[in-house]
């Protein structure tokens, strides 16, 4: 601490470039922060998903769809507790970037196989009773404003056509990543008055009796509709999501690279310019070693110095993040659950603080190494 | 009483024997070779001779920042010769005092600051090293200077703090290599007038290198290196 004057003083010799280094740090933690959140919004759907639900979809893609008499038959496996539906709406909502997902719900069943959203009771009722009812997510409905009583038009674009709902309920979730994004509305409904894909679902999920024998249960179902006209592909939720993720594109594999990279620029960047910071000051360390300061004193300022460097730098970027992720979904929609959690903002900046010592390591070590005679005879 | 025979066993520094030999393109330079001396507490030593004699290589052995090649230098019961890294350091820290001739000053850091670093050095409170270091400036006539940086100080007085962190941690002696070198002649004037009254008012033991004869004249002793050795000259 005595050392701190020296350390301020050392970093103030040439502002515009500890201005410079200090951005760095800043501004790849501040990445480094929103693509964990995003790392997050895209993972989320594999936190939450239950792990005593089977997706069953049509074989051949997610996008086509199964019939509607499979409830009857894969409610017929041993098993499965229960079964329910829906299908993707796809609708927008005034304009294109206000996306949340609509799905028509099999709206008997629907509760019982996700008891983690939950609706007031007499909302769930209203709900029912009204054809043109939907529920919606409190995180949707904060979002643009939805109350009870509203009308909400959507514009179809699978079955195009504008479609009026009114808002009977708002759901929440159990846990805090629950998705409250959803708006649901009645498959009847939909079946009805969509021209073509009539009796025909989006997927099933199925809610089985004993998680264990999950993966049994989902074969079974396959082997049902093998070799029918929809074959059907199940699987626990968890693959399910996983599986969706990685469609959307290797989002870890990305994000991983794109950290990777960023930090090892950051790396590059720092370590140069503490190469040169310490290399202009040799005639100083030479002077500091002839008043007595050790070797391993000498090795452990131009540490400090980086990681001071690292600490401010990297502070103001996990900050700067953080602010911004509390600010809410930047994209609109696209990432429901966007946050920078506690956690990684530890990572973040010990990975701040790894930086900082492997970007002073070999300067530091030339420091240590260095001998006051030679340096004054240079000097 | 200083010797350059090997004699006097009771001396604060005592150099016996040293040869030291630089190895550059595969051929051996002996710049130190069979050196003796002796320097009892409160001496004053100038060191003369001409360029490339080894006056600084003597200044670096007796300093602890470089090891003889052969024989052994003892300060005050210590063998520095047989001490290495975190030890050496540590001895120089309480033992000496160096005045380079240029290059002695941190410019990031206030000529108090500068003064101050031996301190950090020690287990002084805060208070006892602002108290030390004032006391120094003070002494050096430089306590309305302690704000200032290097570049806002004269060469004289960028010399003056280096004397004044010399002795701030009162270490054991002195070593000033060319102190004066770098001066015209009236900050060189108060430089030795400075380096004298140590000796003279505050009983330092002072060791210094230098080619001006006015300075050299300064000292109690003044020693000619030749050929690898130290020949005295006189008064
Ligand atoms: N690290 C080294 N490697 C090789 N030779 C060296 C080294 N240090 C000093 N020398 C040589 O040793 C000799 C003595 O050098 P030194 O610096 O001690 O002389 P000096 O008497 O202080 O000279 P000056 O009056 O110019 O300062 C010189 O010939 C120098 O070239
Ligand atoms: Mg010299």
């Amino acid at each position: 601490m005595k050392h701190l004057p020296l350390l301020w003083a050392n970093l103030k010799r040439r502002k515009a470039r500890t201005l410079l280094t200090l951005g760095s740090f800043a501004v790849a933690l501040f990445l480094f922060g929103v693509l964990a959140a995003i790392q997050i919004a895209f993972n989320q759907g594999i936190e939450v998903a239950g792990v005593d639900r089977l997706v069953v979809r049509n074989r051949t893609s997610l996008i086509q769809p199964l019939p509607f008499a499979y409830r009857q038959r894969i409610l017929q496996i041993p098993g499965v507790r229960e079964v329910t539906f829906a299908t993707w709406f796809g609708g927008v909502y005034q304009e294109e970037r206000n996306f949340f997902p609509q799905f028509a719900i099999d709206t008997p069943t629907w509760r019982e196989v996700y008891p983690e959203f939950v609706v007031p009771p007499e909302q769930w009722e209203a709900f029912v009773k009204d054809r043109e009812g939907c529920v919606v997510g409190e995180g949707t409905a904060r979002k643009y404003g939805f109350k009870v009583g509203d009308r909400v038009p959507i514009m179809g674009t699978v079955w195009s056509g504008l479609w009026e709902f009114t808002v009977h309920g708002i759901y929440t979730g159990k846990r805090q990543e629950d998705d409250v994004s959803q708006f649901w509305f009645h498959y009847s409904y939909l079946d009805e008055r969509r021209p073509f894909w009539k009796g025909l679902v989006g997927w099933y999920v199925a809610k089985v009796a004993d998680p264990d024998r999950a993966v049994l249960v989902a074969r079974a179902i396959d082997e049902r509709f093998a070799n029918s006209p929809y074959e059907t592909s199940a699987e626990t939720e968890k693959a399910f999501a996983a599986g969706f993720v990685k469609q959307v594109g290797d989002i870890q594999t990305l994000i991983l690279s794109i950290g990777a990279v960023v930090f090892f620029t950051l790396l590059l960047v720092t370590g140069n310019t503490m190469a040169m910071s310490v290399k202009e000051r040799t005639g100083e360390i030479a002077i500091l070693k002839s008043i007595g300061f050790s070797d391993v004193t000498v090795l452990g300022l131009v540490l400090a110095e980086g990681l001071l460097v690292a600490t401010i730098g990297g502070g103001l970027g996990v900050a700067g993040a953080k602010a911004f992720t509390l600010r809410g979904d930047p994209t609109g929609g696209m990432l429901p659950l966007f946050y920078f959690p506690p956690l990684d903002m530890v990572k973040g900046m010990l990975l701040a603080l790894g930086i900082g010592t492997a970007s002073a390591i070999w300067p530091a070590v030339y420091a240590m190494r260095l001998r006051v005679v030679d340096a004054l005879r240079r000097a | 009483m200083v010797r350059v025979d090997g004699g006097g066993d009771g001396a604060l520094i005592r150099v016996r024997e040293v040869d030291k030999v630089y190895v550059r393109g595969g051929e051996a330079i002996h710049v130190l070779q069979n050196l003796n001396l002796d320097v009892e507490r409160g001496e004053f030593v100038a060191f003369m001779g001409p360029s490339g004699s080894g006056k600084t290589t003597l200044l670096n052995l007796l300093g602890g920042l470089d090891v003889p090649t052969e024989g052994s230098i003892t300060v005050a019961g210590d063998e520095i010769t047989a001490m290495s890294g975190r030890i050496l350091a540590e001895w120089r820290a309480r033992h000496v005092g160096f005045i380079f001739q240029m290059f002695n000053l941190i410019p990031v850091l206030t000529a108090f600051q500068n003064v101050e670093l031996p301190l950090l050095l020690t287990r002084l409170s805060k208070r006892e090293r602002r108290e030390h270091v004032e006391t120094a400036l003070d002494l050096v006539g430089l306590a309305d200077r302690m704000d200032h940086y290097p570049r806002q100080l004269s060469g004289g007085q960028e010399q003056r703090t280096a004397i004044a962190r010399a002795i701030v941690a009162d270490p054991t002696f002195l070593l000033c290599d060319e102190p004066t070198g770098d001066l015209d002649r009236h900050s060189a004037g108060e430089v030795l007038g400075l380096v004298d009254r140590l000796v003279h008012e505050h009983g330092k033991t002072v060791l210094m290198v230098t080619h001006d004869p006015r300075a050299a004249e300064t000292a109690h002793v003044v020693l000619h290196l030749e050929k690898g050795v130290l020949v005295e000259a006189g008064r």
